[in-house]
């Protein structure tokens, strides 16, 4: 059961540290918002979820947090990438695209490629 | 580095909770709040809109939850609420929680003690810098550790192993500061003593070997710390003064540092000299005599203690050339410096180490029962453990509770235990069992013994702690919600039944044997001795120190009686060199029968106490004469010589009964005959336990002595008389030191052993009992409360109290039936042990048998007691409703 949170959580934070880093502060609802329309179900319920994530990337040093006004004019909490989130973005995201085109290779490998 | 930070951060909002759960609410509502709004947009009716908001969000406590957990520290968080939770648990019971808490506080203390007489005596070494290095030697085969002055200087000279050699040894002395003259103990020195040691003085400066120049130099005294503070006040200014050691004039140089106590671990100095300014000239020449009581020195670097021992060997072997007739064969070992070699080394070891076992096992039977008490009150709460579980604790965090609780207990019966054990150290390192000599305990609590008692009730609290663990892992939440908590009643023996029975049969014998020891104690305070030592005060005075000699010490003895005659109150006063049983050095000599004229050692009569006394002696000491007369003050060295016998004397060296001896003759080793003129009744001379044996009393001016003590019979407060004492003999020489004690006080002495033997048998029965009690009790609220039950239907249907009684506790009062009958047994027969220590310790008494089954009666009477009172009280509707 915890794997599959730390999976679930590993993404969800890659996802988050790029979406801040292109279109900049955004508060949480914004940030599930966005996240949705690009990974179709992944949030489309539980988005909830998300909170736990923003923490554990404010408590590493990730993004920060302050408050600010949101478009309906009530007090929301904007989410911002640090220096240190856009470095661990980048050193993920080659982590990321290495692990993918890795598995990609297994997955097209045919019998006669492993034996 | 992002892990720690992320921990300091933690750490940081388990302490920042409400805020940070403020701000998630807030967050939460606003998400809602714009997912609602979008969802309005959708053309949905509000209601739908919020709702669909809602569902879209997810389970906001779960999120929480994982929020929490990510925030925080978790554990740090749940082991608080476990605390807390644990504290409620146990005040809720406080008749566990008290039975739980003095019985470890017990045991913890008790391992504390014994610790730190392991830590004082054989752990901890001398305090002293570079102690691992510091070793004392062992001449000869076997133990001992004396060794000549010459011999001394030759192994300070010619071995290659050693730093530097030091010799020391403890005398005493009159001191005279020019007020008051008292006596003390001192230590004896070679003057690289310090510096061997490495010592740096506290105040002023040491003597060094550059300061001897041969016998009679070098007049230096160094004051122990303990010493300067008690008789000098601190006297800053106190180097440079002179005070009188025997009459000879000292300067005080220094004070040594607080926490150095002298070099032998038992009994520590009141201050040092050098020898050579100490000893006459003839003592310091003798290769033969081997008078000074300890070897020590560090050893140099890269040099193990066996090639020093070889090396000095070697110059034992020079040693056994050169003076053949002065030196025998010597082996020289190494060991530990401070405790004479093995003589007192061994014994104490072997004291201590068993000490150290028994308490262990003190220790372990008490987490035997705390266990038991653990598996009762796991047992009692199968149905909170089961509903947690339904509920969907994990197992893992009910054991976690029951450990928190366990070392809850743990806790507070470690400090209980630590403290009672500081205390009762405290007293023991102040105690000073006989007032004339220094008497050092090693005792003192440090680090050491409160990290190991704290350590040894942590794990104490894991061991008991995990007893029940099995119970819980195999609880099964279905069956017992369903029928209540499950047991098959077992009927075979277990094996904590039998630990429960041996501890209860120990229990039984330490009670027997203490009540024994008290009872022989009792009277052998009132026994006969030969003499009737109440309301006898003892005036010791040495007029050796007081620098008397030859004839002027009976004139003096003269005197001094007659003065004491002069103190209103008075009865009689005597005179002796020793008294028997007085707490000083008795002498013995071999005696002849008359008829003997080789007197060589296989034609022996009798090894009698010999003791020189004043005519007026036996009145003074109410020692009743059976026939003959008393002396007189003229029976001096010009009449012929004279001896009062006792009856053993009389029968083995006169060989006639009592009265026959009277006026007949016995011959001492250097041919003396000695006419017999009086016999005097059988006592106790040397020991209270020991069988008859000779004695001869002499006239003192027949045999002087310089040792006098005055035995003064008086019916005066002690407090009293003892100043006026004091005064009265300041008026003749204001230079005599003098010890004054009452004789019941110098029989303490003797008693010493049979005291200790009870004090030690009374402690480790309330141990004992303590464990019984909680012994018991764990096991009769177990059996109580896995039968509440059973025990509900049986009163339901009809069944008496004693019924339900002998139910619920037989098995537990039929093992303390077992168990004491066995220990009391036993405890006869150890009595036959204790009756060597203990003066008339006898179990064939009716009273300690009574008191011991009433003891015994009492402990389960006061263990059953809780559990019994549950066993009746149940409420057969309401326990039948619950389940």
């Amino acid at each position: 059961m915890k794997q599959k949170t730390d999976v679930l959580q590993g993404t969800l934070a890659l996802m988050v540290l790029k979406t801040l880093d292109v279109l900049g502060p955004l508060h949480g609802y914004g940030l599930a918002r966005r996240i949705e329309q690009i990974s179709g179900d992944l949030l489309a319920v539980n988005q909830g979820t998300l909170y736990p994530v923003l923490l554990k990337l404010e408590q590493e040093g990730a993004i920060a947090s302050e408050w600010g006004a949101s478009e309906n004019n009530r007090r929301a909490r904007f989410y911002r990438l640090t220096r240190e989130g856009r470095k661990q973005l980048q050193v993920e995201t080659q982590d990321w695209e290495q692990t993918a085109a890795i598995i990609g290779r297994f997955f097209e490998a045919k019998a006669e490629d492993l034996s | 580095m992002k892990s720690l930070r992320r921990f300091l951060t933690r750490l940081f909002n388990s302490a920042a909770r409400r805020a940070q759960e403020e701000r998630l609410r807030e967050e939460i509502a606003e998400h809602i709040d714009l997912q609602t709004a979008e969802n309005l947009r959708g053309s949905l009716s509000p209601v739908e809109a919020r709702r669909q908001a809602m569902l879209k969000f997810g389970g906001v406590e779960a999120m929480k939850q994982d929020y929490r957990a990510e925030r925080g520290l978790l554990f740090i968080e749940n082991l608080l609420r476990d605390v807390r939770f644990g504290f409620r648990m146990l005040r809720k019971s406080p008749g566990f929680t008290a039975v739980a808490i003095v019985t470890l506080a017990t045991a913890i203390g008790a391992n504390a003690l014994v610790f730190s007489a392991l830590n004082g005596f054989i752990l901890r070494p001398l305090n002293v810098p570079q102690p691992e290095s510091l070793y004392g030697l062992q001449f000869g085969e076997g133990t001992r550790g004396a060794q000549s002055y010459p011999n001394y200087l030759d192994f300070r000279d010619r071995n290659r192993s050693f730093d530097g050699l030091a010799v020391y040894h403890m005398t005493r002395v009159g001191l005279d500061t020019g007020e008051y003259p008292t006596r003390a103990w001192l230590f004896e020195v070679s003057g690289n003593y310090f510096d061997v040691l490495r010592m740096q003085p506290y105040l002023g400066r040491f003597f060094h070997s550059s300061d001897e120049h041969g016998a009679n130099s070098a007049p230096y005294i160094v004051l122990s710390y303990a010493y300067w503070h008690s008789h000098f006040q601190e006297d800053p200014g106190v180097a440079g003064r002179t005070v009188k050691l025997n009459k000879r004039p000292y300067t005080v140089i220094g004070v040594a540092p607080p926490e150095f106590r002298g070099t032998f671990l038992l009994l520590s100095p009141d201050f040092y000299v050098p020898m050579v300014s100490f000893e006459d000239e003839s003592a310091l020449n003798a290769r033969r005599g081997r008078w000074i009581f300890e070897t020590i020195g560090h050893l140099k670097a890269g040099v193990t203690p066996v090639q020093a021992a070889a090396d000095l060997s070697a110059i034992a072997d020079y040693l056994q050339k050169s003076y053949p007739k002065d030196n025998g064969k010597m082996n020289v070992l190494l060991a530990r410096a401070g405790l004479y070699g093995d003589t007192f080394g061994r014994p104490i070891r072997a004291f201590v180490l068993a000490l150290t076992l028994l308490a262990g096992l003190i220790l372990l039977a008490a987490c035997a029962n705390l266990g038991s008490l653990f598996a009762a009150r796991a047992a009692d709460r199968s149905r909170e453990v089961a509903v947690r579980l339904a509920l969907g604790a994990s197992r893992m965090r009910i054991l976690r509770q029951l450990f928190t609780e366990a070392l809850l207990i743990s806790t507070a019966g470690g400090t209980l235990g630590i403290l009672g054990g500081a205390i009762l150290l405290r007293r023991l390192v102040a105690w000073n069992p006989f007032p004339q000599f220094p008497t050092n305990v090693p005792l003192n609590p440090d680090g050491n013994v409160y990290a190991v008692a704290a350590l040894l009730a942590f794990v104490s609290g894991i061991l008991f702690g995990a007893v029940p663990v099995k119970q819980v892992l195999h609880t099964d939440p279905y069956e017992i919600v369903k029928s209540g908590s499950l047991t098959k009643p077992g009927r075979r023996i277990t094996f904590r039944e039998v630990l429960l029975a041996v501890q209860i049969a120990i229990c039984a014998v330490l009670v027997t044997s203490s009540m024994v020891a008290v009872r022989g104690l009792v009277h052998s305070l009132h026994s006969d001795f030969g003499f009737e030592p109440w309301n006898v005060t003892l005036a010791d005075t040495d007029l050796d120190m007081a620098g008397y000699a030859a004839d002027a010490v009976p004139a003096m003895q003269r005197r001094m009686i007659e003065s004491m005659q002069t103190i209103p109150g008075v009865n009689a006063v005597g005179l002796a060199n020793c008294p028997p049983l007085g707490g000083c050095g008795s002498s013995r000599a071999s005696v002849y029968s008359d008829e003997t004229s080789d007197l060589g050692p296989s034609n022996v009569a009798a090894s009698a106490m010999t003791y020189q006394v004043s005519p007026e002696f036996f009145v003074a000491a109410q020692t009743p004469l059976l026939a003959g007369r008393a002396f007189t003050w003229h029976e001096d060295k010009n009449a012929p010589r004279v001896a009062v016998v006792n009856e053993t004397f009389a029968r083995k060296v006169i060989g006639s009964a009592a009265t026959n001896a009277l006026g007949r003759y016995y011959k001492v080793s250097n041919g003396t005959r000695i006419q017999v003129v009086g016999i005097a009744k059988d006592g106790k001379y040397t020991s209270l336990t020991e069988e008859p044996q000779a004695a001869a009393f002499l006239p003192i001016l027949q045999a002087p002595s310089s040792e006098s003590f005055l035995v003064v019979r008086s019916d005066r407060e002690p407090q009293q008389l003892a100043g006026a004492i004091r005064s009265k003999l300041r008026e003749l020489d204001a230079g005599l030191p003098t010890f004054i004690q009452t004789w019941p006080q110098a029989l303490d002495f003797f008693l010493f052993g049979s005291r200790i033997a009870t004090v030690a048998l009374g402690v480790l029965g309330v141990l004992g009992a303590i464990l019984s009690i909680t012994g018991i009790f764990g096991m009769a609220a177990h059996s109580v409360s896995k039968r509440l039950r059973e025990l509900g239907i049986r009163m339901a249907l009809g069944a008496q109290r004693k019924e339900i009684l002998q139910a619920a506790l037989g098995r537990a009062l039929k093992l303390l039936a077992i168990g004491s009958a066995a220990g009391l047994l036993l405890g006869i027969l150890a009595s036959r042990v204790l009756a060597s220590i203990v003066y008339q310790a006898t179990p064939r008494d009716p009273l300690v048998l009574a008191g011991v089954v009433l003891t015994m009666g009492l402990l389960g009477l006061l263990a059953t007691w809780i559990p019994a009172q549950r066993a009746v009280s149940i409420d057969p509707m309401i326990l039948l409703r619950e389940e």
